[in-house]
Formats: C-alpha cells, sequence, structure tokens
C-alpha cells in the first residue's frame, strides 16, 4: 500500500483549516477515523440497535454477535490465550482504574507499595494515588535518566517485599521511546509482582503478544488506533480477573440477584456492567485489521521510519530545540516527538502552528509529573501516524521554523 | 478618549489584518512592547488560572480609577493582555462593570484562539470585571 492510498481512506486527512490543507500530528491524542470504521458504525447504529446480551429477538442477537465477535478480534490482536481474559471498558483510563479498584480491593492493604514510573500518564498515576489514599498504601516511583530513558536497573531496589503491582507504560505518549517492557515483567515476576502495561501508545506502533510479554494486564483506548471513541480494551489474566471483586454493579453482570445476596457472572461479564458501548466496540475490528494491515506493509512501515529520521535529525540539529525523550543506540523511538524551544512558549508556537493549518498538542499532556522532572511548565508534540506524509513532516518544520522566527 | 472610543480604535486597528498570522505579528509586538511587570506581584495571588499559559494580574485604585498591570509567559497572550489593559486601565471602576467586553469578540480573538486560550482569556476578563465591581 502507498501511504496515499492510506489516506484516501481517511477522508479528514483531505479537510483544510484556515483555508489550508490540515496537517494533522496530533495522532498520539487520538486518530483520524477511516471509513471502514464509521461505515460500520453507521450501519449497526442503524440496523443493529438493540441491547445486547438480554433479549432474544433477532436484532438484539445480531447485536449481541457483533459485540463478541469483536472480543475474539482482540484476542488475536492481543494474542491473549482466551477470550475471557478480554474486558470492553470505554478506554485506558477506565481499564486503569478498573484494576486499580479491583485489584486493589482484593489484594491491597496499608502499608503495601505501588510502582508507577515519572513518566506515566495521568490515567496511569492518580487512580493508583486514589488507591493507596484508599488502602493507606504508599505510591513509589521510577525514574528516568535525562535523555527521558527509563532506569530499568533500579526497579530491581525500587521492589519491596511490600510491594503489590508495578503500573508501567510501553511508550510514555510524551517520550515516545518503546520501554523494554518484557525485561521489566521479568524482573517483577522474579518477585511474584504482577504488571499492568499501560498499552495506549504501545499497540498502535506495534504488533502486541500479551503472552510472550508476560504482563498480567494490558489495556487500550480504541480512539488512538482509528476505531470509536469510548472504546476501550482491559487485558487480564484469568487467575487475576477471577480473583478480583466486579467494579460496577448492575445489569448483566450478574449470576443470580437475591436480597439475600448477589452472586456474578463469570469473566468478563463480570466486569461489564450495564449497558455497553454495543455500537461501539464492533469499531474496533475493522480498525485492528487496517493498523495490521499496515504494521505488516513494508513499503509503508519503510516509509514511517524515513518521516522519523527525517523529524529526528531536523530537530536534533537545531539548537534552540530541546527535544525529550531521545534515543541512544539500543532504544527505539516512535515518530511522537514532544520538545521546547528556548525564548518561545509552547503556546505561542502551537497557535501559529494552528493558523498554518498544523495540528499540534502544547501544554502539559497529562504528564505533570514529568513536565515537573525536566523543569518545564509544558512542550509541544507532534506525533506522526503511518499516513503522515514526508510533505507534510517538512511542511511542519519549515512551519516551526517559521513560528520561530516570528517568535525569537 | 472614551471608552467606546478606545474600543473603535482597537477594533479599527485589528481589522486591518486580514491575515491570522499578521494578526499575530501584531499581538506579539504589542506582548514584547508591555510595560514591565513588578517582580514582587509575581505571586500565587495575582496568578490566574485557566491558561495554558500562566497570566499575572495587578491593579491600583488611584483617584477613583483602576490601574492594571499584567504579565503572561507566553507573548501572543501578552499580546492580549497589553489590548486589555489599554482598552481598560485608568476607567473607573463603574465604567468597566457596567462594560459587556464584547469588543473582544468583535476583534474575533475569542472564537479563534484555542478553548483553553479562550478560557484563559475569559478568565482574565472575569478577574478584571471582579476588581471593577468591589470598587463600584
Ligand atoms: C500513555 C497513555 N495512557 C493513558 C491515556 C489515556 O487514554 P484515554 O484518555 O483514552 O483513556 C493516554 C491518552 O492520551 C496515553 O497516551
Amino acid at each position: 500500500m502507498t501511504v496515499q492510498e492510506l489516506r484516501n481512506q481517511f477522508p479528514a486527512l483531505a479537510d483544510s483549516v484556515y483555508g489550508k490543507p490540515l496537517v494533522y500530528l496530533d495522532n498520539a491524542a487520538t486518530t483520524q477515523r477511516p471509513r471502514s470504521v464509521f461505515d460500520l458504525w453507521d450501519t449497526l447504529s442503524a440496523h443493529a440497535n438493540a441491547n445486547i446480551h438480554r433479549a432474544v429477538h433477532c436484532r438484539a442477537v445480531e447485536a449481541t454477535e457483533q459485540y463478541e465477535m469483536t472480543r475474539d478480534a482482540v484476542r488475536d490482536f492481543l494474542h491473549a490465550a482466551a477470550r475471557e481474559e478480554i474486558v470492553f471498558t470505554s478506554g485506558t483510563t477506565q481499564s486503569i482504574n478498573l484494576v486499580a479498584f479491583c485489584f486493589g480491593e482484593a489484594f491491597v492493604k496499608e502499608g503495601d507499595e505501588i510502582i508507577v514510573s515519572v513518566s506515566e500518564h495521568h490515567s496511569n498515576i492518580v487512580p493508583w494515588q486514589m488507591l493507596c489514599e484508599r488502602k493507606k498504601a504508599v505510591l513509589k516511583v521510577l525514574d528516568i535518566d535525562e535523555m527521558g530513558v527509563l532506569e530499568v536497573d533500579s526497579l530491581r531496589k525500587l521492589i519491596s517485599q511490600r510491594t503489590k503491582i508495578v503500573a508501567i507504560s510501553q511508550i510514555s505518549n510524551v517520550l515516545g521511546l518503546v520501554n523494554p517492557v518484557k525485561e521489566i515483567v521479568r524482573i517483577c515476576h522474579e518477585n511474584d509482582v504482577p504488571v499492568l502495561v499501560d498499552g495506549a501508545q504501545g499497540c498502535v506502533h506495534a504488533p502486541v503478544d500479551v503472552q510472550d510479554l508476560d504482563c498480567d494486564f494490558y489495556v487500550f483506548s480504541g480512539h488512538k488506533l482509528f476505531a470509536a471513541t469510548g472504546t476501550g480494551v482491559l487485558y487480564g489474566k484469568k487467575k487475576w480477573l477471577e480473583a478480583m471483586p466486579p467494579y460496577m454493579g448492575g445489569g448483566e453482570m450478574i449470576d443470580r440477584v437475591r436480597f439475600c445476596g448477589t452472586t456474578y457472572a463469570p469473566v468478563p461479564g463480570k466486569f461489564e456492567a450495564g449497558t455497553q458501548n454495543f455500537n461501539a466496540i464492533p469499531t474496533l475490528r475493522p480498525a485492528m485489521t487496517l493498523l495490521r494491515e499496515v504494521q505488516n506493509d513494508v513499503e509503508l512501515m519503510q516509509y514511517q521510519a524515513a518521516v522519523m529520521e527525517t523529524v529526528l535529525s531536523a530537530l536534533q540539529s537545531d539548537s534552540r530545540i530541546r527535544l525529550f525523550g531521545v534515543p541512544r543506540r539500543t532504544e527505539k523511538k516512535i515518530p511522537l516527538f514532544s520538545f521546547c524551544v528556548e525564548g518561545a512558549h509552547h503556546e505561542d508556537l502551537a497557535l501559529i502552528l494552528d493558523k498554518m493549518g498544523v495540528a499540534v498538542r502544547s501544554g502539559q499532556m497529562c504528564a505533570e509529573p514529568l513536565m515537573d522532572r525536566f523543569g518545564v511548565t509544558g512542550m509541544l508534540r507532534a506525533s506522526f501516524a503511518p499516513y503522515n506524509t514526508l510533505e507534510e513532516a517538512e511542511y511542519f518544520l519549515r512551519s516551526l521554523h517559521k513560528a520561530m522566527d516570528m517568535l525569537l | 478618549m472614551s471608552l467606546e472610543e478606545k474600543k473603535q480604535d482597537v477594533i479599527e486597528e485589528f481589522s486591518m489584518y486580514d491575515e491570522w498570522l499578521d494578526k499575530y505579528e501584531y499581538l506579539i509586538e504589542l506582548g514584547k512592547n508591555l510595560d514591565s511587570y513588578d517582580e514582587n506581584a509575581r505571586t500565587e495571588e495575582h496568578l490566574i488560572k485557566g491558561c495554558q499559559s500562566r497570566v499575572w494580574l495587578d491593579w491600583r485604585l488611584e483617584d477613583g480609577r483602576l490601574y492594571f498591570t499584567a504579565d503572561s509567559d507566553a507573548i501572543i497572550t501578552k499580546g492580549i493582555i497589553s489590548l486589555l489593559i489599554g482598552v481598560y486601565s485608568g476607567r473607573t471602576p463603574r465604567e468597566i462593570a457596567d462594560d459587556d467586553f464584547s469588543f473582544i469578540d468583535r476583534i474575533g480573538l475569542k472564537e479563534n484562539l484555542s478553548p483553553t486560550r479562550a478560557n484563559g482569556l475569559v478568565s482574565m476578563i472575569r478577574t478584571i470585571r471582579q476588581i471593577a465591581e468591589t470598587h463600584v
């Protein structure tokens, strides 16, 4: 597939803003959607709109099939051992909150410890802080070095007898470096500590095999990989999901309800209380299919590597630019670039770029502790998807230089 | 110059620029030339929340008129501050409290700035208004 053929599937990429072609470089926040995704969404909304898992009528059965087929597809996508290990949620944030709450209820007591890294998204910090407050547990923080590389070596020292879980991103939404998750899992498992992997950015950039990683939980959001918003996944090893109490009560998450005591449905139903986002969840299927196709396409991947090299070397060779998340030899970087420009505020840069048609993110990027770690109030972030072209990368760099000229 | 005349002035000045980048150039210029801000007033209580950028606002009442000084770490915000101060500084609390601040919309700033920025602008206006109202 050529990049143009890929782009043609995404109508939004042909849009203009302020009379200029839209150059959409905020893909780490949310990606644009291909026609296959909203066509399915339209069809299901119009013709398969019936509540799932309950009624016996035809439409309800179709809607249920659409939803449950998606569970199989996610199982394949993550290479999970069983479909029961896939729980649908509204997104990464809900998935992490679910684990923090339910795992916390089952396994975390006063004085226990939880480890996260300093580069986590707020969604992988705050739920754990809330758990720590609730249980009087302690949150410990794994640091990074000046380049943004995770200090995996210190993890062994940070883990103690009281460590109950480690929650870590596969790729930080600010640094764009691939963390050695498999090694982290191995270290944690040597100490009998389970690991939650925040894959919100990770599964977008390379195929994931949760059995190979051997992680205990893996979470991601649909809207970052071409699917509808309000769709998310929690993968959990069966032994954990079964040992955890439910998150919310009500709907079809029950086995029997009586006033003298209710029993719950087996996993994953136990964690899917209330009416699910049943017309949106199936959009994960065409989204994952396209993503897989892209990830397996040598031509497209080589093209993306060229985009990556172009932007990385341009940003690194400008002495006024401070790039965060710098790959050395062994680290793999994805085309996600967060940086500051000496003497120019990130918001000014973003406003000017916007008027040139370039959509980038500015601010703290939901990672305030990481901003503090680097001593900055915010950053500018350009994050590329496989549908972004070299011409767009070059236009972005030219626009950035123009904005810098205006401000400096 | 009356408040109305001053506002008209700003609107006319701004309408000379068709291109957004030119408007930004103009705001950047204004921002760069904004009077320096009293370092002693760069405190938490002078900080206005709601912006991606930080804004500090200080004021004094002299002979029945309010005078504002302000600063920001972002230059376009500083330019907008400069516009606001130019219009409202030296007015009576009554004049400010009675004003509807709609001229910001008329120069297209509110719609055209990013939503978070617009919020910052809105909080700054709200603060200026509150200060005026407490002195009416
Ligand atoms: C690494 C990471 N974790 C968590 C999240 C939160 O995802 P959501 O807002 O879809 O729940 C994001 C989204 O920006 C992210 O990039």
